[in-house]
């Protein structure tokens, strides 16, 4: 698995890319040690979540082209089941992290088939409502707890044996969690599935041509992204041991967006690296009482107007550059 | 090369003329001239540059080099500005606006200088498009929706029109109206720069023939009192190659 | 009293009275989304911010300069139009040539960045804009009251429409927009001066959209969050209604008011999400949407 998250973190292709998997290297081991650092573990953990969310919707648009706007009606609907799952239904965790995963599928599902009838903006357009019209489902539906949303939720024991509030328990389980998913982006990015894709975003007329059954496809990224970010959602509550309404929000849908923008829109590492500078820009944002909109807003304009590749796509660029030269 | 006819001043001096799509470059070099009432006709094969040249003159692609228009260079100016300086177009595709009647289609270009044609006389010129002129643009004949195509850029006060292909998919005795058509225009005093396959139509009309192959002039011919058999030849194995 | 279907006619009237007010406010701003989106190939994101950065021009108009109702009906959406301009001129003719999602991208940063100033300046809470007052009260019809601001707005708005419309189809300026959506670069070359075209028709999209904001400051809360709240919904009418045809972006979105007011009395958890639910129905049965063209 070492192997895969190296990669997941540098690029498509470590072998071309020997710096790119010292980097990975490097992040993985800071990773790892992290918790006897003495840095703040919640964040990297929250963090994390977001880096898997992000990886997630960058499968979808990144690979696969379609640009969601409401992605987090998954992310929302994986962490509002397992929060109910663990609380009211007292399950241990890994069968609360297995039914919010199936919970974000079946919606993947439906919402997909919805969305891929229309291209383009409508695509985003249609993704955005659907996922609004979740949010009022959730505000109403009196298991959701309307504006308190689902909260003490209690961790439990992994596979009855584990008790996650041990700091050091929750930390490994939660990266391990959030790796095993960027692994999996990584593998289906590699995989002949992924090669259709590519194909598909380059060129759908021609895809068609060619006798791919293109929906079939759209709809397995889709569906695919979907439970990961179904995973995302609830490693999140595992973290954070509550579920609430700012989880189907659509500033979230727009925050993942935004994520994958600065780290690098089509790379494995950007997502990654986006979902921690929003996250500590987010952070030190709230200290400083700015409203935080402002800011994303004109990174947001800056991402479109000045770094359309991201910090990743920038450096990646520089690489391959200074790699050429030799 | 055959001797020149003196018609007038040169209108339009086009040199060392690059043009691209994207990142292909569609426009080798291109160098010519045309003198003011002159019809000059652009001939070559298919994907020669022949359309790229007059889009490039418009200013509808990215281009280098210099078009001199009257003196004016027209490099760096957009196509709004260069119908301004007295140039209109007529596409290949004859891009006639779908939701609008043929009149309609008719009275959208504006005019942007005095000496341009009135409605009644386009009408006058093109009889048909005065009988049809309540019907959408777009449900118009093949040969209709050319001579809309080209009436509409008449009234907009230009010297110069660029015509790509007005012949392209027409009948015979409809070629024939366009050429009396495009002949009468040379008369009331308009310049032409004329693309063309059919090479037995542009000999009709034409005063030059500009040949482009792979983005170049690669010949260049003007038609003296005599046809120049020797010449006429050498462009049609030109074109057969 | 009348009852249907156990519901007094009077509130019956009532909300379909506040959905016809509600699809005032749909139609004037998906038909802004549209012509927007017809010249511009690009879905107006900042949309919902414009509207809000109406209501909030008419209030600030009010509370800082004395400035009536009348008065900033005027200037807000003057206001609103030349910010779109210079939006136009400085953001989005950057990227005219790059994919369509950088224009959606942008202008959504652009929303972000709007509302959240407005959040930081004035904070989240409503704020309260008066009737004004020629308008207060309202005139017994028989079978309910009207509210006499409300009726004003449903008829405004309807005008607006109309004679936006009216423009579009009837006038050689509309003329010349249809034809810049058809085939700008062609429409360039006789003359026109399309680059302009586009930031004034761009401009045009932000002052219906900042006109809607004044008219709904005195009717809802003037908030920072007041547009993106209800772009959202107007996104799903004009998936409903397709963004093709100007008309049907109008009446596609008066109907939806409609329909939303009908929920409120017959079932008012659903009120809130009728208009998405709608949407599915329509992907399902009509995936052009209702007077798309399918592609």
């Amino acid at each position: 698995m070492t192997t895969g998250i190296i990669t997941a973190l540098g690029t498509a292709s470590s072998n071309r890319w020997g710096r790119a998997t010292w980097l990975g290297l490097i992040a993985l081991a800071l990773l790892l040690a992290a918790p006897f650092t003495g840095v703040y573990t919640e964040f990297v953990l929250h963090a994390l979540c977001l880096a898997l969310f992000a990886s997630a919707f960058n499968l979808l648009f990144g690979f696969g082209g379609l640009l969601s706007f409401g992605h987090v009606a998954f992310f929302g609907s994986g962490a509002y089941t397992t929060a109910y799952a663990l609380k009211v239904w007292g399950v241990t965790p890994e069968v609360g992290i297995v039914l919010g995963m199936l919970a974000a599928t079946a919606l993947g599902l439906v919402f997909g088939a919805l969305a891929i009838r229309r291209q383009g903006i409508y695509f985003a357009m249609i993704t955005l409502a659907l996922a609004q019209l979740l949010y009022f489902l959730f505000v109403q539906a009196p298991f959701a707890g309307a504006e308190d949303g689902i909260q003490d939720v209690t961790r439990g024991r992994l596979f009855g044996l584990f008790d996650l509030d041990h700091p050091l328990a929750i930390y490994y389980v939660v990266v391990a969690i959030c790796l095993g998913g960027l692994a999996v982006v990584q593998r289906v990015v590699q995989s002949p599935f992924g090669h259709v894709l590519e194909a598909i975003r380059e060129n759908e007329a021609r895809a068609i041509s060619l006798g791919y059954r293109v929906n079939s496809y759209k709809l397995g990224v889709f569906t695919l992204s979907a439970a990961l970010a179904g995973l995302a959602g609830s490693a999140k509550v595992l973290v954070l041991q509550l579920a609430t309404l700012a989880d189907v929000s659509w500033h979230l849908s727009g925050e993942v967006i935004l994520m994958t923008l600065i780290g690098g829109v089509g790379t494995l590492a950007g997502p990654v690296i986006g979902a921690f500078v929003l996250v500590g820009l987010d952070t030190s944002l709230a200290e400083s009482g700015i409203a935080s909109g402002m800011v994303q807003g004109a990174l947001f304009i800056a991402c479109v107007l000045v770094l359309r590749r991201g910090i990743w796509g920038f450096f990646a660029d520089r690489l391959e550059r200074a790699r050429t030269r030799h | 090369m055959s001797e020149r006819i003196e018609t007038g001043a040169d209108l339009l001096v086009v040199e060392n003329l690059k043009a691209w799509y994207g990142d292909s470059r569609a426009l080798q070099r291109i160098d010519l001239r045309v003198r003011s009432g002159q019809i000059a006709t652009l001939v070559g094969r298919n994907g020669a540059g022949k359309t790229t040249t007059l889009r490039a003159i418009m200013g509808l692609v990215a281009r280098e080099g210099s078009i001199r228009f009257q003196g004016r260079e027209l490099v760096g100016l957009l196509p709004d500005a260069i119908a301004r300086c007295g140039i209109a177009y007529c596409p290949e595709e004859r891009g006639i606006f779908p939701g609008l009647t043929t009149e309609e289609n008719l009275m959208l270009p504006p005019v942007l200088r005095p000496g341009g044609m009135s409605t009644a006389e386009v009408y006058s010129l093109f009889p048909n498009l005065h009988e049809r002129r309540r019907s959408m643009g777009t449900r118009l004949s093949g040969g209709e929706q050319q001579m809309l195509a080209i009436g509409r850029i008449l009234r907009i006060g230009a010297q110069l029109l660029l015509l790509d292909e007005p012949t392209e998919g027409l009948a015979p005795i409809i070629v024939e109206q366009i050429g009396v058509a495009i002949q009468a225009l040379k008369a009331r005093g308009f310049t032409i720069l004329l693309v063309e396959q059919n090479l037995d139509f542009a000999q009709e009309i034409s005063d030059a023939f500009w040949m482009i192959e792979d983005g170049q002039v690669v010949d260049q011919m003007d038609r003296t009192g005599v046809v120049d058999e020797a010449a006429l030849s050498q462009f049609r194995k030109h074109l057969s190659l | 009293m009348i009852e249907i279907l156990g519901v007094s006619s009077q509130a019956l009237w009532g909300q379909l009275l506040i959905g016809l007010i509600n699809g005032a406010f749909y139609a004037l701003l998906s038909l802004g989304l549209a012509i927007i989106f017809g010249l511009l190939n690009i879905v107006n994101f900042a949309h919902g911010a414009q509207y809000m950065v109406g209501a909030f021009c008419a209030w600030i108009a009010l509370n800082w300069f004395g400035v009536n109702y009348w008065v900033a009906l005027i200037l807000a959406p003057l206001v609103v139009g030349a910010l779109g301009a210079l939006m136009e001129l400085l953001l989005l003719r950057r990227i005219r040539d790059l994919d369509h999602v950088y224009g959606l991208l942008l202008t959504f940063g652009a929303a972000l960045l709007i509302e959240g100033s407005f959040r930081q300046f004035f904070g989240s809470a409503g704020l309260p804009y008066p009737m004004p007052e020629q308008l207060r009260g309202g005139r017994d019809l028989g079978f309910m009251v009207l509210p006499n601001y409300r009726a004003w707005v449903i008829v405004a708005s309807a005008v607006v429409c109309l004679v936006t419309w009216l423009v579009i189809e009837r006038t050689k300026l509309g003329a010349y927009l249809r034809a810049a959506m058809h085939n700008p670069s062609l429409l360039q070359a006789f003359g026109v001066r399309v680059p302009r075209m586009v930031t004034l028709t761009y401009a045009f999209g932000a002052t219906l959209a900042g006109f809607g904001g004044v008219m709904a400051a005195p009717i809802y809360q003037v908030s920072p969050a007041m547009g993106s709240s209800t772009l959202i919904v107007v996104f799903a009418v004009v998936v409903i209604g397709g963004m093709g045809s100007i008309g049907g972006a109008m009446v596609t979105g008066f109907g939806l008011g409609l329909v939303e007011g009908l929920a409120k009395v017959f079932y008012p958890p659903a009120s809130s999400t009728v208009i998405f639910a709608v949407m599915v129905i329509v992907l399902l049965l009509r995936p052009a949407g209702l007077f798309g063209r399918v592609a």
